[in-house]
């Protein structure tokens, strides 16, 4: 065992030193996500909305318009990107990410330990926590939390119940120590146990039935409480009293800022850019490039920040033709223009996609010398590889027209027309990309089915093991391909390996892997774009690129 | 007059157990399945255990033969209890009690709003002498139906909610948060009653009871309230039931507008996650509603025309309801 404690007395948001780098090696995990972030620009002003007059005045009710309805508000079983705006604020997590550095900082541990295999993780807990309802945190309730998603709360919290595959158990040596234990090594656990789906919920939480939870019945210790959720319709929460520990990425120590959060389900983005033009909410979430112009001309921003994870790609069906053919595959990396789609039909929030990973996830490598747009090369590989331009200008191949359907839903509103320029971009290679758009019913069935060429898609996690949850064959594996050599090993070392550099250099030997043999066709990455009006202030993106709202604040009259 | 009453509750079981029975049908001939739907959203994309879905789809029962799944499924319903939502494990009791007294209030006041201006177009139009104001006023109602709910409500609201702060632009609370959405529900139903009524009241204004009335010198507005109105309104009464299942129908495109709780919300919510049991709960409601209204029709229509009780043709010309 090593130990790893951060230095947590000091005020100031610095990072926390680690001791003893003499023996940094295995538990430097705790640490260090790191380094390579300064490359990928998202060291940024994560959180900024607007220079702040002033200082920050408390109180006040902050209206705030939902694009869509959110799952429930149990911050363990809830998924979407909405879901989480209301129930990251009920609770808090063992650890915090840094969202400038990845890095992984105290939050309701003040410090852990992590054995050298990477199988044993011990939480030395914060003292002075409480729930909302008053009884404080024990390691109890650790273990309950997580005994909770490995059994039978799992079924319906699958993304927490990925985080904690391989689970054994949790020791409790004493009342502020948890040690969770898996069967094999888990890189990806300390990352994972900053997030929203593994936070802690008191024991009484845990035994309660996983459909009240949803409803409402949780008990958390986070900045707010609920106060009322309403199915379709939105949840009010309100601000607790005497909340003294929030992580050191906050801008501030103690009690939230508002009084109030009354987030509302709008669906039409255009009655959200009205609604908060017109003063009717303070901000809202998922503002259209369309309606930028109509939230900053009435003196409100537009913050953005990138979602870490898988970008929005284009994942091939191995197993069925055309895109059995690996040449047909690498002819798509270097045929669509991604700097074009992001210009043309997205906005300034969105970026282009360099790699298989989000440029805001730890571990993410610079890919973009295989992605560079070069649509010569496209019709060279394919020339090559026997697919010759057809009367129509589509190309064939024993008198197959190279025909590709891409699979998607509408579910982020700009995917239609991202897809359309795309199909535009192939066509000018000689390739004929048709888009059969799917409800989210029918595209889970398509996957259940492998009935798909193309499959688009994105995910969010701010950390490189999605790789593996994506893609290994043991996995969700969209691709549909045989275990390999190549790709395979590399996902599963990386769990395994303690050292954070040489984690990342796996990682990074992975994504080269992937975009190589063409199993992903990167498009662009997602962003969160929040409207707020010009009075408010503090509103902050955390690790996830899902919103924070400890800091945030309004100018009171 | 009893078995009159009679027959129309027994056709209204049969109707209310057929629109449980194919829409349950419908659902499960569907290839999707609803535990895999829901699972996926919760796992924002991350892979679902297989073994995981199994114990969701046994916890709902959904492991079961078709006949099986559709005897609990009945037995269950006819006992008042529609089940619990999949996505969100809420009784589905409890999420149509919320949400049905809000779209009650809605298309009340719509069919409010819609009865005025429809009954007020038409016979303003058939008491004018105004050859201009009646062509202009009969060239509403299809201008009404052919505008889009979706459109006059997002012009609506431009106007009076971003433009002039007059009414809020969502929510439920307050009388103020009913009247955009009301009027946007109105329109087309307005559009539809002025066209059938205006149609009505030409043909009664030929009937020779008319050429009579006049000539025993009634005035025109005499006429026009004491005779054209009562028979010419026959065919209206009689389309009033389908409105009101159309205004149900409605609230689906304006409650998403205006963001309001709501039977429409609940409807495409349920049917974009394929949430089983709260779509059936819907069907058979939304099938009562109906039915009721067609019964009450019904019920109405031998005060205004008494011959229909008499037996033998009616004299309306278009029949009411489900005869």
């Amino acid at each position: 065992m090593v130990r790893t404690r951060p230095h947590h007395t000091t005020p100031a948001r610095t990072t926390p030193h680690r001791t003893a780098s003499h023996r940094a090696a295995p538990a430097a995990v705790a640490a260090a996500l790191v380094a390579a972030l300064a490359l990928t620009g998202c060291a940024g002003p994560d959180s900024a909305s607007g220079a702040a007059p002033a200082d920050p005045t408390p109180g006040g009710t902050l209206r705030f318009a939902l694009g869509a309805p959110p799952q429930g508000v149990d911050p363990q079983q809830v998924g979407t990107n909405v879901s989480i705006y209301v129930a990251r604020q009920l609770a808090d997590s063992l650890t915090d990410q840094d969202p400038a550095t990845g890095e992984i900082e105290p939050w309701l541990a003040e410090s852990w330990d992590v054995s050298e295999d990477l199988t044993r993780f011990t939480f030395h807990l914060r003292d002075g926590v409480t729930f909302s309802d008053g009884s404080p945190l024990t390691a109890d309730d650790v273990r309950a939390s997580f005994d909770a998603v490995a059994g039978e709360l799992g079924a319906t919290a699958p993304l927490a119940a990925s985080y904690l595959a391989g689970y054994e158990k949790t020791e409790v040596p004493d009342e502020r120590t948890a040690t969770v234990v898996f069967d094999a090594p888990n890189a990806q656990f300390l990352q994972a146990t900053s997030t929203v789906s593994l936070a802690i919920l008191s024991e009484q939480t845990a035994q309660a039935d996983p459909a009240e939870r949803l409803q409402g019945d949780v008990v958390g210790s986070g900045p707010f409480v609920l106060e009322s959720y309403t199915q379709d319709q939105g949840a009010v929460i309100t601000r607790r009293e005497g909340y003294e520990w929030a992580p050191e990425s906050s801008e501030h120590e103690g009690d939230a800022y508002l009084d109030r959060i009354e987030f509302s389900v709008v669906p039409e983005s255009g009655v959200r850019a009205g609604g908060l033009a017109s003063d009717q909410f303070d901000a809202v979430g998922d503002v259209l490039p369309q309606d930028v112009p109509q939230v900053e001309g009435s003196g409100g921003e537009v913050l953005t920040r990138a979602n870490p994870g898988v970008p929005f790609v284009l994942q091939p069906n191995v197993t069925r033709p055309p895109l059995d053919d690996p040449e047909v595959r690498r002819a798509l990396l270097v045929g669509i223009d991604r700097q074009e789609l992001v210009d043309t039909v997205l906005s300034d929030a969105f970026r282009p996609a360099t790699s298989v990973l989000a440029s805001t996830t730890p571990g993410y490598a610079d890919q973009s010398d295989q992605l560079a747009f070069d649509p010569d090369e496209a019709g060279k590989i394919l020339d090559d590889a026997g697919w010759t331009t057809g009367p129509d200008g589509i190309r064939v191949k024993d008198g197959e027209p190279l025909e590709i359907e891409v699979t998607y839903t509408p579910v982020f509103t700009g995917s239609g027309a991202v897809l359309e320029l795309a199909a535009q971009q192939l066509r000018a290679i000689g390739v004929d990309l048709l888009l059969r758009q799917l409800t989210a019913a029918e595209q889970t069935t398509a996957q259940e089915s492998g009935d798909y060429d193309l499959y688009y898609y994105n995910v969010t996690r701010a950390d490189a093991d999605i790789l593996r949850t994506q893609f290994s064959t043991a996995q969700r594996n969209l691709s549909l391909r045989e275990p390999d050599d190549a790709v395979d090993p590399l996902l599963d070392e990386q769990l395994g390996e303690a050292d954070p550099a040489a984690r990342d250099a796996l990682v990074a030997d992975a994504q080269r892997e992937i975009l190589d043999q063409g199993l992903a066709v990167p498009l662009f990455e997602l962003a969160q774009s929040i409207g707020v009006r010009g009075d408010v202030h503090g509103l902050a993106f955390d690790a996830s690129s899902r919103l924070l709202f400890h800091d945030a604040w309004i100018e009171q009259d | 007059m009893v078995t009159y009453v009679l027959r129309r509750l027994a056709g209204a079981a049969a109707v209310l157990w057929a629109a449980f029975t194919v829409s349950f049908l419908i659902l499960y001939l569907l290839p999707s399945d609803p535990v895999a739907i829901m699972l996926d959203q919760g796992a924002g994309g991350e892979r679902v255990d297989p073994a995981r879905a199994a114990e969701l789809r046994e916890r709902y029962g959904f492991d079961q033969g078709p006949v099986r799944q559709y005897v609990t499924l009945l037995g269950r319903t006819l006992t008042g209890d529609l089940g619990t939502s999949i996505s969100s494990g809420a009784p589905v009791t409890g999420l149509i009690a919320d949400a049905f007294p809000e779209t009650a209030k809605l298309a009340g006041l719509a069919l409010l709003l819609a009865l005025a201006a429809g009954v007020g177009i038409a016979t303003l139009a058939y008491w004018t002498r105004a050859a201009w104001l009646r062509d202009l006023l009969l060239a509403l109602p299809p201008l009404g139906v052919a505008v889009p709910g979706f459109w006059v409500g997002l012009v609506l609201l431009h106007l009076f909610s971003f433009t002039w702060f007059l009414f809020p632009a969502v929510g439920n609370e307050g009388f103020a948060s009913l009247v955009l959405p009301a009027v946007t529900l109105a329109i087309g139903l307005a559009a539809v009653i002025a066209q059938v009524l205006s149609q009505g009241l030409r043909e009664a204004w030929r009937a020779p009871y008319v050429e009579t009335a006049f000539a025993k010198g009634s005035s025109r507005a005499r006429v026009l309230g004491a005779h054209v109105l009562r028979n010419g309104s026959l065919p209206t009464v009689a389309v009033l039931g389908v409105l009101v299942g159309n205004l149900l129908g409605g609230t689906v495109v304006v409650e998403t507008v205006f963001s309001r709780q709501g039977f429409g919300r609940l409807v495409e919510n349920a049917v974009t996650t394929q949430d089983i049991p709260v779509v059936q709960g819907l069907v058979v409601v939304a099938a009562a509603v109906f039915v009721l209204t067609s019964l009450l029709v019904d019920l109405a229509h031998p005060l205004l025309d008494p011959r229909v009780l008499r037996g033998g043709h009616g004299g309306s010309g278009t029949g009411g309801g489900a005869r």
